[in-house]
């Protein structure tokens, strides 16, 4: 049928059209001024066209920035370091996630529910809100150190604030719900039948579990992994505001480029590869897990 | 013969409802014991019991003398294979036999060995290398088995082992277990809520309602000599009639019953004709057919008319007589 067809054809053009217009579109002006040079105008970068009696004769793109970002160690290490928190408190969000995520999937089915809202429960909350109210907590006169303090358990104010302690503790905090729910939707859907035939074949429960349980919710893993890491390494609110003045992140450098230095067009570089960094490994595991049955 | 299971004065209760109450019942060496019953019997729930799966509220398990009480499924000399197969998706099927044997610290030559001896029992050794989602669901039950056989138990459990096969499969199936006890000689447990499979696979036959067995004797015994009526329903057709509205009343009171195969009908009235009634359906299963007559006394009688009992077949309407040995009526309790 023609109607069907047509139906069909819509369904397919929606995603790509919202891709197309908030994500390509937006690039494409994004990768075209990281090619510019800044320059004192509105906007303020040159042009990437080169006019002439008012056609385009040519373009005028130059690798200035990228040159630029790969020679200043301050860019290379702020990416490097942007890796290394994001890996680092994803990996801390697996280690906690997983447990909850285990548990919530074999409570009883009608309290799971419960559990799932409690684990979303944080995000009827404005984000901004949550990292503050993380401020007022560890603070040297915030609550916990008062706390502490008064307990006699410290005689003097623990630096918790503007520490990677703190970065660590806001990502972890921030983005394990993005962890949990992945690993819940397929542990929850494990055959519980698999770990009594994994303890009837004689597998003592921790080798059930590494031998059944874990790499079945491998691609929960995967995907809980990526929600967690690819904001967490341009996550630009929680180093600026948890992190203090010397915690380098790509998120901090991009934002000061942008504002401070109304450099546009590093911006935009900076933006571009940030984003090849990221896509070229989730890309791989994709692949990877297209590969596996 | 010695026992190789004895389950003693078992209970379990799941809340308000009791799965298995107060079974006491001895597993011979060497035997095909089915556990038969309609679902929710509390048959799994026994065989779960065996294995370790559930442990009893009262009562113990004594496998091969040793009490299991406390013992952990991974420390039970009986293996179980599930009515879903549990096959481990992520595995080969050669890696999901050698599961079980990697667990007791085989390895290298000796774990290959194992696997092909373990494939080859099931005729499977060339599909080694594919992922069950690649198997047939009569394939799939064989790696399932192999995987319970590869560890050698004194005891194979089988939960429903053709509840997921189609018909034709089902029969060859039962004959391959068959076989197969009778190459390996151990103990076969099977739960069936089939009654035609457990009597032809079985040894000897326990038949469950609400939690508790009400006969275990061998499939003949069952058919011949049921315990109660409740048995006797279970297996094959049968004629159950108040003691007092029986024909030939030979008992005054309880429920008097006769096979449909042991009455005898024809056209014409003899001597020894017991009732007389009007046919008022016949089913035909091909051998022979079911005959149900309504007697002038309006008791309702089926009656198995063999096919090639030479006489046109009997339809409904027909005026009948039937007669039957009076050897042939059972006295049960209900």
């Amino acid at each position: 049928m023609i109607g069907t067809a047509w139906h069909r054809r819509i369904v397919l053009a929606l995603p790509w059209l919202w891709t197309g217009l908030f994500f390509l579109l937006p690039f494409a002006f994004v990768l075209k001024i990281s090619f510019s040079e800044a320059a004192l105008s509105v906007p303020p970068y040159s042009d990437f066209f080169a006019y002439a009696g008012g056609a385009i004769v040519g373009l005028k793109a130059n690798l200035a920035n990228y040159q630029l970002l790969l020679s200043d160690a301050l860019y290379v290490k702020a990416y490097l370091s942007s890796v290394k928190i994001g890996a680092i408190a994803t990996f801390i969000t697996l280690l906690l996630g997983y447990p909850m995520a285990y548990a919530i999937a074999r409570a009883a089915p009608q309290r799971r529910n419960v559990f799932l809202v409690l684990v979303m429960l944080p995000f009827w909350t404005s984000f901004l809100i949550r990292i503050y109210a993380w401020m007022g907590l560890l603070r040297p006169t915030g609550l916990i150190n008062s706390a502490l303090l008064s307990l006699g358990v410290i005689d003097e104010p623990l630096l918790l604030l503007n520490t990677p302690f703190a970065v660590y503790l806001g990502i972890v905090y921030a983005y394990l719900p993005f962890m949990v729910l992945p690993l819940y939707a397929r542990l929850e859907k494990l055959d519980p039948a698999l770990l009594e035939a994994a303890a009837d074949l004689g597998a003592k429960p921790w080798r059930a579990f590494l031998g059944v349980t874990l790499p079945l919710s491998r691609p929960g893993i995967l995907a809980g992994c990526l929600l967690v890491f690819i904001p967490a390494v341009g996550e630009f609110v929680i180093p600026e505001l948890l992190g203090g003045p010397n915690t380098l992140m790509i998120g901090k450098v991009l934002w000061s480029e942008f504002f401070s230095n109304r450099d546009w067009p590093m911006a935009s570089a900076l933006t571009v590869v940030l984003l090849v960094l990221l896509v070229a490994p989730i890309m791989l595991l994709q692949a990877r897990r297209e590969d596996a049955p | 013969m010695t026992s190789v299971i004895r389950i003693a004065a078992v209970s379990k209760r799941f809340g308000p409802s009791t799965a298995v109450d107060d079974v006491t019942l001895d597993i011979r060496e060497n035997e095909f014991l089915a556990l038969l019953g309609a679902s929710g019997c509390g048959k799994t729930t026994l065989l779960r019991l065996i294995a370790g799966l559930e442990q009893p509220d009262s009562g113990a398990i004594f496998i091969g003398g040793d009490n299991m009480t406390g013992t952990p499924p991974y420390a039970r000399p009986v293996n179980m294979m599930f009515q879903s197969y549990a096959l481990f998706p992520h595995m080969t099927v050669a890696d999901n036999v050698a599961f079980g044997l990697k667990q007791d610290g085989i390895s290298g030559a000796a774990l290959t060995a194992r696997v092909k001896e373990a494939l080859e029992g099931v005729e499977l050794e060339t599909l080694g290398t594919r992922k069950p989602d690649q198997l047939s669901g009569g394939q799939r039950q064989r790696v399932a088995l192999a995987r319970c056989l590869a560890k050698r138990p004194k005891v194979l459990l089988l939960d429903e082992p053709m509840a997921a096969l189609d018909k034709h499969l089902r029969e060859r199936t039962q004959l391959e277990l068959m076989a197969l006890r009778a190459r390996l000689g151990i103990t076969f447990v099977v739960v069936t809520h089939d009654q035609s499979e457990a009597m032809a696979m079985a040894d000897r036959v326990a038949v469950m309602e609400a939690g508790r067995i009400l006969q275990v004797a061998p499939p003949r015994e069952l058919y011949e000599r049921p315990a109660n009526a409740r048995v006797a329903r279970f297996f094959g057709d049968i004629n159950l009639w108040d003691a007092a509205a029986a024909p030939r009343r030979p008992h005054p009171a309880g429920i008097v019953a006769i096979r449909p195969e042991r009455i005898h009908m024809s056209r014409t009235p003899g001597s020894d004709t017991v009732c007389e009634g009007t046919v008022a359906d016949v089913a035909y299963l091909g051998t022979a057919s079911t005959c149900f007559v309504t007697t002038t006394t309006g008791l309702t009688v089926r009656v198995l008319v063999r096919s090639d009992e030479g006489a046109p077949p009997f339809t409904p309407g027909e005026r009948v007589y039937l007669t039957w040995p009076a050897s042939a009526m059972m006295a049960l309790d209900p």
